[in-house]
């Protein structure tokens, strides 16, 4: 008899039009000392099999058949059982350490509380217990730290935290929901050690639930691989990463950026096994292309960036400095990466060189024109119009209030004041169809996209006013795995046949390594290296980018 | 600093609107006399002299003397003090401990059948003016039932410079009436607020992950979600008494209670400055002593906060 | 142009808030009642036989007419006289036109300059946009109805007694707007700045949009929802507060009564017995004010999303 046993899981959530079932007929075991991961895209019901498990499925969700049973208790037999369960045989990480806190108690009083709730201690007994686990999850100065409140906690700190917090009683199972998302690559990694420690030395049965292949290979023992509510595939690990049975698992696993080699386009494998065609670039005609004559269009020198943190105080105390004295150059047509964990100033070097914040020190220079002293507005104009930038998140890019035509056409329209509306709407299904959406998509709004055709639409809003540099900041970042291989794809395609030099953002390795020719590493404002992009891989020079590749979960790291 | 705004505003409201001279004086008074009391009244000093006497009187609780009533106002405004603050005491004291219960009530249990009744009449209380209730409550209970006496005080006991009406059975028959039509409006308001607040706090994730520990749902609801509830309740607290100093100009209306907002109300009818510009300040002054208060009560309450101010003063 | 018209209706149709609308028996009947109220104030010369302000039509023989279920009430008279023989149905509908002017006039006001100056603080940011938040905070520590008062002491003293009352529904409207701009200008800032974060702005200004343009086509139309929530509870707020000063005796005039200065009125009667002169328009007022409130407390859980 398996620790868990999760037998024909349903769980349906009842919409206004409909019934959307989450799961159906989910069955999972788990042992003690394994991890399983649960793996799948936004949308397939991992989170909602995790939820059920405890008994927390959000309104209005239910579930509607099938058992689950934890060390022999059904616990949907009796709903009493999920009662003595929770926190007690079962612990739950949530993904953002941030708000799994509650603000104004002590770690130590919610320590002590859910101890005192499940085991029979004195106040004292409690608070050693409590202080011990602290230790144990690797937080200095436990008795300290004790009576601190989370946001005296930093991120990675905060998730211990809440590691201790899923642990006080000891459980024997312990469900992470994607508990590390929120958090730089090399927190990750100390994270997950001490999930796989914790594992072993407490013999936990897990479930780590993510999106992410590279975590799934280097920590879980088997692996489930979850569709739109279906358990797809399971089977230990190995076998399923290196050998999938299923047209979805290869797909997956197949647009997954390889970490250990440059490869020229991902697969995108649908119903079958056809790999996408090139894309069919309409608006080339139109396109007055540049030549290729690898000279430095970008130049970014000594570039500085100073945010006040406070209005109110003057005091340089509380000035942060986003980005420290930065110089690279970009050539024509070529693309240059930029790699840096949340805080490095990448985001705020993009936003520079499009002209969104001013530099506080330093210059940047386009076409050996310095564009970040320009006054006059129609000077500025002229550059607006080169240079232009995708962004990270699809959903906030678009005015959900303007149709597609509208969002498109503002670009034309304020770049040629004198086209005609004929010219325009055939202008709009070019550059639609250049980024495979159809005509029709003119006529809707974005919230009828999904994710990625929404990045699409932001895609072609850009090419608009046929810019020569194009400024990427995480364009794939908030996309599902399979959509941001056709994305990357995409990009490939326009920036070959267009010429496009290209600024790509990015906080993933592996991705930056498929789309740069260059790629500068960024930590805390201040470059440590540039270099070309196979030679950095192959022999980083800088301690911090060999920090960052040795820990990067790899999901190339099964084969070893 | 905001006093010394409110402080030049109600001065100009003094010097500009009108010529008090005017409004003082009948129709029949001589040139002579005008420009006499122009003289007394120190009318012809430059405007400066005017303002820093005028902040000088101020601040030892001088405001001149009421045009209408021929009195100082600093008297009438200390006989008046009384009645009014012992109304708004009651009042908030009624709308802030039934409004946050009923609010924490109804925050909690969402869908049940009395939060959907508790809810329905806090939303009538919105939509019913202070003065309506006022005339129900007077055709209710004075005129039909004749059991709570429709206007003034009652009797009061004079205690020193002041007087309560809490020390005698028809004093406090007297206050029931005004002080429940003053909290009606305050309390659905703060039952609306903290049921909205207690419904977000208990869908954030740290309650969520509360609940995934295995702590009890009595400890969930009036440990963790009510503490985090209750921070923004201090500040609807201070907003609060000053609103009921407010409407206590509507409720002394209709109950004719002998407060500071029925000598406003008469005030302002009349334009009589010097009584308007003296509770200009005075309710200046109220807002700034509960702004402060709420800042002290934020620090002892929200760690957050407390942590930030220790480590900028160690 | 039909076709562009279909699929407009199709579209609110379809929408999550016409679904919740139609699934709302209180927004559904208090949106008939505002919409029966509205005309019968707005139209109300088409709606009611008798004119209270046409002096001929009146006879005080018929004053103090008790409603016309009761023993001595005329069928004429459906809510009774008031003591100048005026038909009461009469005398509110014409009142809650007044109110119902009053009340949209201020809240359009305070719309116009609250969500005008918070949009613009909100985008511009830096000293500018400090100061017009220090100013709604002063002025939101004052009470709305201290503050209405107050404007209209000033306008009584700066405006003389014969001009007052023909200005006096002006200063009304100006009063209560005045009182009403802060939670305008607060939410509309506070949406803005989120708005104003969203990638689809910094697009907009890469592309070379100009500010103006940035901000009443991209964000005005983006914050319009949190302004509308305002926006209802604002009118209640209006005639509620437009009744309270009249009834304070610093609104309208008796000689254009609006259901404030009616309820004064009729105050006095209460205790002698006449208790309809001012139980009726209290009652309208409510009823109105109630209404509101319903569809602007479903308007806020419908188009808030974070409480669903």
């Amino acid at each position: 008899m398996s620790f868990l046993k999760i037998n024909n899981l349903s769980v349906n959530y009842e919409m206004r039009r409909e019934i959307v079932y989450a799961a159906k007929g989910v069955n999972i075991t788990v042992e003690k000392g394994e991890i399983l991961g649960l793996v799948g895209e936004s949308g397939s019901g991992k989170s909602t099999v995790g939820n059920a498990i405890i008994n927390l499925i959000d309104e209005p969700g239910k579930v509607s058949s099938g058992s689950i049973i934890v060390d022999g208790v059904n616990i949907y037999e009796n709903p009493e059982n999920i009662l003595q369960l929770r926190g007690k045989k079962i612990g739950l990480i949530f993904q953002d350490p941030q708000t799994s806190l509650n603000p104004i108690l002590t770690i130590g009083e919610q320590l002590i509380e859910t101890i005192q709730t499940h085991l029979k201690l004195s106040k004292e007994d409690a608070k050693d217990k409590a202080i011990n686990l602290l230790k144990e999850v690797g937080i200095k100065d436990a008795e300290v730290r004790f009576n601190n409140y989370p946001h005296q906690f930093s991120g990675g700190m905060r998730q211990r935290v809440v590691i201790s917090l899923a642990l006080c009683c000891e459980p024997e199972l312990l469900i992470a929901d994607e508990p590390t998302t929120a958090l730089d690559v090399s927190i990750q990694s100390q994270i997950l050690d001490l999930i796989k420690r914790l594992t072993k030395e407490r013999n936990l049965a897990v479930i780590l639930i993510t999106h992410d292949m590279g975590v799934i290979s280097e920590t879980t023992n088997r692996v489930a691989v979850m569709k739109n509510g279906d358990l797809v595939e399971i089977g230990p690990t190995k076998e399923i990463l290196t050998n999938p049975k299923e047209i979805y698992t290869k797909a997956l696993v197949s647009s997954v950026p390889p970490t250990n080699k440059k490869i020229n386009r991902f697969k995108i494998i649908e119903k079958e096994n056809k790999t996408q065609s090139e894309t069919n670039i309409k608006i080339l005609n139109r396109w007055t292309k540049k030549e290729i004559i690898k000279q430095d269009l970008v130049k970014v020198k000594n570039l500085s960036k100073t945010f006040d943190d406070n209005f109110f105080t003057e005091s340089s105390k509380n000035s942060v400095m986003a980005v420290n004295d930065v110089s690279f150059n970009i050539k024509e047509g070529e693309s240059f990466g930029l790699v840096g964990e949340s805080g490095s100033g990448k985001s705020t070097i993009a936003k520079m060189i499009v002209n969104l914040y001013r530099p506080s020190a330093g210059d940047i220079d386009f076409d050996n024109v310095c564009i970040t002293k320009i006054k006059s507005n129609k000077e500025m104009m002229k550059f607006r119009k080169q240079i232009q930038m995708i962004f990270q998140d699809p959903y906030s890019s678009l005015n959900g209030r303007l149709k597609v035509k509208d969002i498109i056409s503002e670009p034309i329209k304020l770049h040629n004041p004198s086209i005609s509306s004929k010219d325009i709407d055939s202008y709009i299904y070019d550059l639609l169809e250049s980024v495979e959406l159809t005509q029709q998509s003119a006529e809707r709004y974005p919230h009828e996209f999904s994710g990625g055709q929404r990045q699409r639409i932001s895609i072609a809003r850009a090419l608009a006013t046929q810019p020569r540099l194009l400024v990427c900041d995480e364009p794939t970042s908030a996309l599902d795995v399979s959509i941001q291989a056709q994305i990357l794809n995409l990009l490939k395609d326009l920036q070959e046949q267009l010429n496009l030099t290209i600024l790509f953002i990015s906080h993933d390795l592996p991705v930056v390594r498929q789309m740069c020719d260059r790629i500068g590493v960024l930590k805390n404002g201040k470059i440590c290296e540039i270099s070309e992009t196979e030679n950095l891989f192959k022999n980083p020079s800088h301690e911090y980018t060999k920090e960052l590749l040795t820990l990067m979960p790899k999901i190339e790291s099964i084969y070893n | 600093m905001v006093m010394l705004v409110v402080a030049f505003v109600s001065f100009s409201l003094f010097n500009f609107v009108g010529d008090p001279i005017n409004n003082m004086v009948g129709e029949e008074t001589s040139d002579e006399e005008r420009v006499e009391l122009r003289e007394t009244l120190g009318l012809t000093d430059p405007i400066y002299i005017q303002f820093s006497r005028f902040v000088g009187n101020a601040s030892k609780g001088n405001f001149g003397i009421s045009y209408q009533l021929k009195r100082p106002v600093s008297e009438l405004i200390s006989e008046r003090l009384p009645a009014t603050i012992e109304l708004v005491l009651i009042s908030a004291l009624i709308a802030l401990v039934s409004g946050t219960l009923l609010g924490v009530y109804t925050g909690i249990n969402r869908k049940g059948f009395l939060s959907d009744i508790i809810l329905a009449i806090s939303l009538l209380g919105v939509s019913l003016p202070t003065f309506v209730i006022g005339i129900l409550f007077i055709y209710l209970f004075a005129v039909i039932l004749g059991i709570l006496p429709s206007f003034g005080r009652g009797e009061v006991v004079s205690l020193g410079y002041w007087t309560t009406g809490f020390l005698t059975l028809s004093g406090l028959k007297a206050i029931i009436l005004p002080s429940v039509t003053l909290s009606l409006f305050q309390m659905t308001y703060i039952i609306r607020l903290v049921r909205a607040e207690m419904m977000e706090i208990l869908q954030t994730d740290y309650i969520k992950f509360a609940r995934a520990r295995g702590i009890k749902e009595k400890s969930i609801h009036y440990k963790h979600a009510l503490k985090n509830g209750l921070i923004p309740v201090i500040t609807i607290a201070g907003i609060n008494i000053g609103t009921l100093i407010a409407f206590s100009i509507i409720t002394e209306t209709v109950f004719q209670w002998p407060g500071m907002g029925f000598l406003f109300i008469q005030a302002v009818q009349f334009v009589d400055i010097p009584i308007m510009s003296a509770y200009l300040v005075f309710i200046a002054f109220v807002f700034v002593m509960i702004n402060f208060i709420v800042d002290i009560l934020y620090y002892f309450i929200d760690p957050r906060i407390r942590v930030k101010a220790e480590a900028v003063s160690g | 142009m039909d076709n562009h018209k279909l699929t407009l209706l199709n579209r609110i149709k379809d929408s999550d808030v016409y679904f919740s609308f139609i699934k709302s028996p209180t927004a559904i009947i208090s949106t008939v009642i505002l919409v029966i109220i509205f005309f019968c104030s707005f139209f109300v010369e088409l709606v009611t036989p008798y004119n209270p302000f046409d002096p001929s039509s009146l006879s005080l023989m018929e004053a103090f007419t008790p409603p016309s279920w009761t023993e001595d009430g005329l069928s004429k008279f459906i809510l009774g006289t008031d003591g100048q023989g005026r038909d009461m149905l009469s005398t509110i509908l014409y009142g809650s036109r007044i109110s119902l002017i009053v009340g949209f006039s201020a809240v359009i006001f305070a719309l116009v300059l609250g969500v005008g100056l918070g949009l613009s603080a909100g985008y511009f940011g830096g000293k500018y946009e400090m100061i017009i938040m220090r100013l709604t905070d002063v002025q939101l520590t004052v009470p709305s109805i201290l503050m209405a008062l107050l404007v209209d002491g000033i306008a009584r003293g700066i405006i003389s007694r014969e001009m007052h009352d023909e200005m006096a529904i002006y200063v009304l409207i100006f009063a209560i707007g005045i009182s009403e701009w802060p939670q305008f200008a607060r939410v509309s800032r506070a949406a803005t700045l989120v708005e104003k974060n969203k990638d689809y702005v910094s697009a907009s200004t890469i592309i070379g949009v100009s500010n103006i343009i940035i901000m009443f086509k991209h964000i005005l139309p983006n914050i319009m929802r949190p302004v509308l929530v305002i926006g209802t509870i604002g009118l209640a707020l209006a005639i509620i507060a437009e009744a309270t000063l009249s009834f304070l005796g610093v609104g309208v005039p008796p000689t254009t009564p609006s259901l404030g200065t009616l309820i004064r009125l009729g105050n006095d009667f209460l205790f002698s017995g006449e208790w309809w002169i001012t139980f009726f328009p209290a009652m309208f007022l409510v009823l109105l004010a109630f209404s509101i409130n319903l569809l602007g407390d479903w308007m806020r859980d419908t188009l808030n999303p974070k409480l669903n």
